[in-house]
């Protein structure tokens, strides 16, 4: 393949795909330059669906840009809630009680394992296969029905407070966390079976989409894209926040930078994450789950402000300026995908149209994070 | 020509994986529901729209109009009003409105009542062409409420 399979007469044609398309999985339009199957250009057209979450987060309190959080990408939302919270605690220097911690971590990857199983559906789905969407949605379901149970919401979840939890858990959950862990422990070889030892799946990602390390640093990228091009970078383990340093848990790494890689990455992360869980479910003090004092007015001195944690698509951070005011100056909100897509158009070039749906897909792009 | 019928060697085995894990499924119990003939009961801490709580004692609520809640609530969909009366401590609630077209279900208005006064319903199947339908009085509802 190659640009070189290009004709020799130039003679092109421009297709949309998107803004309404299947394969984006969302609001996402990219604008294709074909020469006959082969992709010329591929230039991604984003803000179809922006709602200027940075700006809001510079016109309100704190407190009440909490709710945003849950809305950047919605399928790993508490990671958002996360890495938010901990920036104001970090800049009101609020100590969380260890109880609460523990049960960030467990819900967090509880929520990492619910996107990366809704990718997965999508993902195969995108190919082509539609049955493991539906076994896959039937194990995700059962992580909604537990983080239900304790946030009350299902996806666009409001958890997290600054200094602690909304409420606590309880034993149900905890006991409802190493059930579904037993299930899912079960589940993966079936998914293994039945979709990673595929010859067809096989056919279409190995080898597809290459993506060398290099491009990943020149763009940014991050999450499983990056470690699925042999770069060992985890913000868990690089910049460790919360509890992750007092927890036993490994990187899972592919050298290779075809979709291939990436869909390991993410399968493995799954076993990752079921890890950390049952740590964080065996080592959880009991005690508060709210910082004692934590000030009404959230008011922070003046200065510059950052933090990052890794959302299940990548590293997701914010840099928050304040000017001493109970909102902020400015907030400025880092999302993984939005940098994984930037190297879409560089990369696609001289791709068949189907191999680049399906590189599309191991990019696991979610859009109203990329716009924000 | 040995890789040609490999390739279809693979494919079949491949193939007959995967029918019979689809097989096997397919004799299991539905995960599914028949919604909306049967529906789910909601657990304990479901968030669904606000409402005032209702006291079994006084029947009535015990919202004192202190409007923290009001003014917590980061979409601004809480409007209230007290209103002092004669013989009476503090102000009576004689408003309170919740217009849930822009309620993002964050629960800083419960978290900011002091008393306990409001709580998450139950309420889950809601639906209509009309957006005046989800402007509620949740004073009107604490009367009807049983
Ligand atoms: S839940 Fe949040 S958005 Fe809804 S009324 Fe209460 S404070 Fe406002
Ligand atoms: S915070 Fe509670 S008591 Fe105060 S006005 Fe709101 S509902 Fe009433």
């Amino acid at each position: 393949m190659g640009s070189q399979a290009l004709s020799q007469n130039n003679e092109t044609f421009e297709i949309n795909l998107g803004p309404q398309h299947p394969a984006t999985h969302g609001v996402l339009r990219v604008k294709l330059t074909m020469d006959g199957e082969y992709i010329v250009d591929a230039e991604p057209v984003l803000g179809y669906i922006h709602r200027m979450h940075e700006l809001m987060g510079e016109n309100r309190t704190w407190a009440k840009y909490l709710p945003n959080m849950g809305r950047i990408d919605y399928l790993s939302a508490l990671s958002y809630n996360l890495g938010y919270v901990q920036l104001v605690e970090k800049m009101m220097g609020i100590e969380v009680p260890e109880r609460a911690e523990y049960i960030r971590v467990l819900t967090t990857e509880m929520n990492r394992i619910s996107s990366h199983l809704l990718w997965f559906g999508a993902f195969v789905l995108d190919l082509g296969g539609f049955t493991p969407l539906l076994y896959a949605f039937d194990d995700r379901e059962h992580i909604l029905d537990l983080l239900e149970s304790v946030t009350g919401s299902r996806l666009t979840y409001c958890y997290y407070r600054f200094g602690g939890l909304y409420n606590d858990v309880d034993d149900d959950f905890l006991t409802g966390c190493t059930q579904f862990l037993k299930r899912l422990r079960s589940r993966m070889p079936m998914y293994h079976k039945l979709v990673t030892g595929n010859v067809i799946l096989r056919q279409r990602l190995v080898g597809v989409g290459p993506l060398s390390a290099e491009m990943c640093r020149k763009y940014g990228a991050t999450g499983p894209v990056l470690r699925g091009s042999g770069v060992n970078y985890d913000v868990r383990k690089n910049e460790p926040y919360s509890i992750y340093p007092e927890l036993d848990f490994d990187v899972p790494v592919y050298s290779d930078g075809d979709s291939m890689a990436r869909y390991m990455v993410r399968m493995d992360e799954i076993e990752q994450s079921m890890r950390i869980v049952e740590q964080c479910i065996a080592k959880m003090p009991q005690g508060e789950i709210k910082a004692p004092k934590v000030p009404k007015l959230i008011k922070p001195a003046i200065g510059d402000y950052y933090h990052a944690v890794e959302a299940a698509r990548g590293t997701f951070a914010i840099r928050a300026v304040s000017d001493g005011k109970n909102q902020a100056y400015r907030m400025k909100l880092r999302a993984p995908t939005f940098c994984n897509l930037s190297l879409y158009q560089e990369a696609s070039k001289g791709m068949l149209l189907a191999d680049a749906l399906a590189f599309m897909g191991s990019l696991d792009l979610v859009i109203p994070e990329i716009d924000r | 020509m040995a890789g040609y019928f490999n390739s279809i060697l693979t494919g079949t085995k491949s193939l007959v994986t995967g029918l019979l894990i689809t097989q096997a499924e397919f004799f299991k119990k539905p995960v599914t529901l028949q919604y909306p003939h049967e529906s789910l009961e909601m657990t304990p801490r479901y968030r669904g729209h606000i409402q005032l709580v209702k006291n079994p004692e006084t029947g009535t609520h015990q919202c004192i109009s202190c409007g923290m809640c009001q003014k917590g609530c980061p979409s601004g969909c809480i409007t209230l009003k007290g209103v002092k009366q004669e013989g009476v401590k503090g102000k009576v609630l004689v408003q309170y409105d919740l217009d849930f077209t822009t309620c993002s279900l964050c629960g800083q208005c419960i978290e900011n009542c002091k008393p306990g006064a409001i709580e998450f319903s139950l309420e889950y199947n809601l639906a209509s062409t009309n957006k005046e339908d989800f402007h509620y009085d949740l004073l009107e509802r604490v009367k009807e409420q049983k």
